[in-house]
């Protein structure tokens, strides 16, 4: 019974070990939302990080059951002109945050294997420079939504009430 | 009995007068807009595309709507449906009067964006936006002639681009004269505010 009970004991402390390996456990995710475009057209994916470890974390990119491929990208407009470009990584400092948020870095989406719709959650699972990773949810928006829709923005946007949204031609 | 003769022909030159101070209000004096005023400075909406229902359209089928003219493409992920659902919020805060405005999608990638595929993404994002797609000459013109500028990129080994494109939105009122110019992080205060006054002035149908 008492053996009993310590190689259960071990066994956790061991799978925790294990788990602390590859899990990026100083990282928080949250108001991780996917605006979600017609078709198989591709999909901007936003986060908000926190990192409360001592080291920064470069966030490198993603991995997805559902898009057959993920790429960390950066929005910026220069002389006004709006373009997209690759980037290796985003740093998350010790005891900071990095936002990915419309008109900014986000992940992009590609080739998904079956519809998203709104409404529905996809995981992604974040990777990071130092060989950890983190599953995330992602919850599905409409194309039209500004953010999570979990009460956070990411812009001063004023209340939207959708059900006084004229739907006539 | 004898003021009367000049009685009327003195009102009815009052009514006149007052009617072409009133006339005047509205042609002559500008519109306080807060977005950059561009009256004046740049050409009427033409164009000759293909709208989102496959029909040929020219700018001028779009008189008596106030147009907001935007270049974009659907494989943009981020800035393109940002600003599109920016602009539904500016038109649902216009409540019923964004009715007298129609957002028009100019794709910068006519050659990816067919009308059906247009149809699908505007309308995710408000029932009075509408997708133009065309000849490659065709965008090309609308672009140049309002100054705006786009440029395909590289593609990937997987044949994926982006476009970098003019992020500015163009405003018109129902007669097709360019009004106003904003960027795509104006404020939205301000949008409704100046697509009001442009909604709320000459009623043509």
């Amino acid at each position: 019974m008492k053996s009993s009970t310590l190689s259960l004991l071990l066994a956790g402390l061991l799978l925790a070990g294990g788990a602390h390996a590859t899990d990026a456990d100083h990282i928080r995710a949250s108001h991780a939302w996917i605006r979600v475009l017609p078709g198989a057209l591709p999909a901007g994916a936003y986060v908000t990080l926190e990192n409360d470890g001592e080291q920064p974390v470069a966030l490198r990119g993603a991995g997805s059951t559902v898009y057959a491929e993920v790429m960390l990208h950066q929005s910026s407009r220069a002389g006004g002109m709006s373009r997209m470009s690759m980037v290796d990584a985003l740093n998350v400092p010790a005891h900071g945050k990095a936002e990915l948020a419309p008109a900014g870095y986000h992940l992009m989406l590609m080739q998904p294997n079956a519809p998203v719709k709104p409404g529905d959650t996809v995981t992604l699972t974040l990777q990071f420079g130092d060989g950890s990773t983190l599953a995330t949810d992602f919850i599905a928006r409409p194309a039209n939504a500004l953010d999570a829709g979990d009460g956070h923005t990411d812009h001063a946007m004023p209340a939207m009430d959708h059900g006084a949204m004229p739907h006539d031609h | 009995m004898k003021p009367r003769h000049w009685l009327r022909p003195a009102l009815l030159f009052l009514l006149l007068a007052a009617g072409l101070l009133l006339g005047g209000c509205h042609r002559g004096e500008p519109l306080p807009f807060r977005l950059t005023n561009i009256s004046g400075h740049m050409p009427d909406l033409d164009f000759k595309l293909t709208d989102d229902s496959g029909k040929a359209v020219t700018g001028a089928d779009y008189r008596g709507k106030v147009a907001v003219l935007y270049f974009g493409y659907t494989h943009c992920p981020d800035v393109c449906p940002l600003t599109l659902a920016q602009l539904h919020v500016v038109m649902q805060r216009l409540g019923p009067l964004a009715d007298g405005a129609r957002i028009l999608f100019v794709s910068v990638d006519p050659a990816r964006d067919t009308p059906a595929i247009m149809h699908a993404y505007v309308n995710a994002f408000d029932p009075r936006a509408i997708g133009l797609t065309g000849s490659a000459r065709a965008v090309e013109a609308l672009s140049k002639r309002y100054r705006s500028a786009f440029t395909r990129e590289p593609s990937s080994a997987d044949g994926a681009y982006e476009v970098s494109h003019s992020s500015a939105i163009y405003v018109f009122d129902r007669d097709g004269r360019a009004r106003v110019l904003a960027t795509p992080s104006a404020s939205q205060d301000d949008l409704v505010h100046d697509l009001h006054l442009l909604l709320d002035t000459g009623a043509t149908p």
